[in-house]
């Protein structure tokens, strides 16, 4: 099978600051991956140079056949098939949930309204929230925000998605309600690259595990080989503290 | 004496009642009879302690008064709202106090003592305003010096624009865009080719001969229209990556708003026809809307772009990542939030040009304000400047508060944090 994502040699700096140094990694479709290791390691900073919401200065990085760079024309047509479900939900608190998932739909893939909304509804109903569809974000609970943004996400039927920290502003007892839905539609076979601590849904889905540290990636393994034997020792003393 | 005894509490409720409600009285009865019989009860006084007394007595009956869950309602009402500590009590006192000795007089100049009725200078015999001024050039108040013969142009005018505002209201959704569409492309067009005339065997009236109220509307209305797109395409500008588009913007909005209006009109009747090519002309009119628009436009800008830098960056990233251009992800995303959060400065900024519009005298042109400065210096007419001004203001006053009670309304109705 062919990489859907490659990424080599790549470098970031924020101003003079390295965030990301010589990141090489190759995603398969349909494999699920997730990314760990301590704040300011460059994880969220890594995925969102997938889909260039931060631009890499060195290196290439290539989505689905495209190289991704400032000479990158059709970037709108590669974000459109990259799903990304962010910390803060960032969910437009101007329109309804219903709105929320059909509004890219209708005018990113020109999908005709009615159409747009039955996609809508049927995302909806995939995260177990169809009947929110009508209210704004405000009313809806931490786990139901971030499952309508799941939703969002797919109405676009996205190749990849992308998930930055999908539990961290959660409270403990919602925490569960996103992970299932995330947990499913790795079943389904989606390509996924998780940014979290959470080591239980990693041991559940992962293919392989990646962690990072000041910028690098440590260690990539299979899911099973990193958590039984570690082979650095600062993913161990990671895996320490975290389990 | 005891101080403690001094000391209002519950137990000699009753006596310090009638001594502070006492104290009250005379200080109010000393009020009054100064303002309505100029009588000082207190005259024999020092001057100084004179002018003060009624609200010394008030402020020491007040005190007297101030007992806390005294079982009485009414007291503890007072007390709650005017009487709360010695400082609200005396501001109290002196609100009550300005209101006694200012509104009645205020009340017989406009309303008790003033003419109304009359068609000269010489009918105007009390003490009061003299509205009859203002009756006999309403007509030039509100339509200048339009011909009266054609003045059923301006009217048949907003009786459309009233009408198409109304049936939004009436109307369902449906056709609600194609009437905000009528109003703002197709109507102006209409209004202005009926009111220059010209067209049609329409007397062709020229710009100059318009004014009064109804110009006040002209102008405020186009520049209302074109101000807005105009500061939020600036807005959008300064904030761009594009270092033409972006320092254009900042040269753009820093130039307008750091020239005075009166200014900036003067050089679009004395200057900007100069740099024209010889032969072509534009009517002093649009030059002048032209002005306040761009001018207001710089000022719209900076609110526009005080609302896009309020909203979290995780829109844009969100709107990005769902495949939205710059443009979708503006017009769709950050444009209708960031507008909402700044409707309060929106409001501002339009009432400010509505008021700014008096200042298009300098090129001769006159709205309601210029009008009534016109009117007050007629020789028959001289000495009206208040009676014409506080015309003036309560027409103003009545347009802004109406605009600022629908840009309330607005954010109620737009609030999404129900």
């Amino acid at each position: 099978m062919s990489n859907i994502i490659e990424l080599k040699n790549v470098n970031k700096w924020f101003d003079k600051f390295q965030v990301l140094k010589e990141i090489n990694l190759e995603v398969k479709a349909k494999e699920k991956i997730v990314v760990c290791g301590p704040s300011g390691s460059g994880k969220s900073t890594l995925i969102r140079c997938i889909n260039r919401l931060e631009e890499h200065q060195e290196g290439s990085i290539i989505v689905d056949g495209n190289e991704i760079s400032e000479n990158t024309k059709n970037i709108e047509s590669i974000r459109a098939e990259v799903g990304m479900v962010f910390q803060q939900f960032n969910l437009f608190p101007h329109l309804s949930v219903l709105d929320n998932c059909s509004l890219a739909p209708i005018w990113v893939k020109k999908l005709p309204k009615k159409q747009a909304e039955e996609l809508a509804m049927e995302n909806l109903k995939r995260v177990q929230i169809e009947d929110q569809a009508i209210k704004f974000p405000n009313q809806l609970s931490g786990g139901q925000q971030q499952r309508a943004a799941i939703a969002r996400a797919l109405c676009m039927e996205p190749k990849i998605m992308l998930f930055d920290e999908p539990t961290s502003a959660l409270d403990p007892e919602m925490i569960k309600e996103v992970l299932d839905v995330m947990v499913d539609l790795a079943k389904g076979g989606m390509t996924m690259i998780v940014v979290t601590h959470e080591m239980g849904f990693a041991k559940e889905v992962a293919d392989n595990m990646i962690f990072m540290d000041e910028g690098r990636i440590v260690e990539k393994a299979k899911t099973n080989d990193f958590f039984e034997n570690p082979k650095s020792d600062r993913t161990k003393l990671f895996l320490s503290q975290i389990l | 004496m005891n101080l403690i005894l001094l000391k209002p509490s519950k137990e000699n409720l009753q006596s310090y009642l009638v001594l502070g409600i006492g104290l009250l009285i005379i200080g109010f009865f000393d009020i009054i009879s100064n303002t309505f019989f100029d009588f000082n009860i207190t005259g024999y006084l020092p001057s100084l302690i004179s002018y003060f007394s009624p609200l010394l007595l008030g402020a020491l009956g007040l005190y007297f008064i101030r007992i806390e869950y005294s079982g009485n309602k009414t007291l503890d009402i007072i007390n709650k709202n005017l009487n709360s500590n010695n400082f609200n009590a005396i501001l109290s006192l002196i609100v009550i106090f300005i209101l006694i000795k200012y509104v009645p007089s205020l009340l017989n100049w406009t309303f008790f003592d003033a003419n109304f009725i009359g068609n000269t200078k010489e009918d105007c015999t009390g003490d009061g305003a003299c509205w009859i001024f203002v009756k006999v050039w309403f007509n030039r108040f509100m339509y200048g010096m339009y011909p009266d013969a054609e003045q059923w142009r301006i009217n048949l005018s907003f009786l459309v624009l009233l009408a198409s505002i109304g049936s939004i209201f009436i109307f369902p959704l449906k056709f609600k865009n194609y009437i905000i569409l009528f109003l703002l492309f197709i109507f102006p067009v209409i209004a202005l080719n009926l009111i220059s005339g010209g067209i049609f065997g329409l007397k062709w009236i020229e710009t100059g001969a318009w004014g009064g109220l109804s110009l006040t509307f002209i102008v405020s209305a186009f520049a209302l229209i074109f101000c807005f797109p105009i500061g939020v395409f600036l807005a959008l500008g300064r904030r761009s990556d594009l270092p033409a588009i972006k320092y254009s913007s900042i040269g753009f909005i820093e130039l307008w708003r750091g020239v005075p209006l009166i200014t900036v009109l003067f050089m679009s009747a004395v200057m900007f026809p100069m740099f024209l090519p010889d032969g072509t002309y534009m009517d002093k009119l649009m030059r002048v809307i032209i002005a306040i628009t761009l001018f207001e436009a710089a000022y719209m800008a900076e609110v526009v772009r005080g609302g896009l830098q309020a909203l979290p960056r995780g829109q844009y990233d969100a709107a990005k990542s769902l495949g939205m251009g710059y443009w979708r992800m503006h017009l769709l995303i950050i444009l209708p939030q960031a507008l909402k959060l700044v409707i309060p400065g929106i409001a501002n900024t339009f009432l400010a040009l509505v008021k700014d519009t008096p200042l298009i005298f300098v090129v001769g042109l006159l709205e309601l304000a210029g009008m009534i400065g016109l009117a007050k210096t007629n020789p028959k007419w001289l000495g009206m400047a208040a009676e014409g001004y506080v015309f003036a203001a309560f027409v103003f006053w009545v347009i802004c508060f109406a605009m600022s009670r629908y840009s309330q309304n607005l954010e109620e109705k737009l609030s999404t944090e129900r």
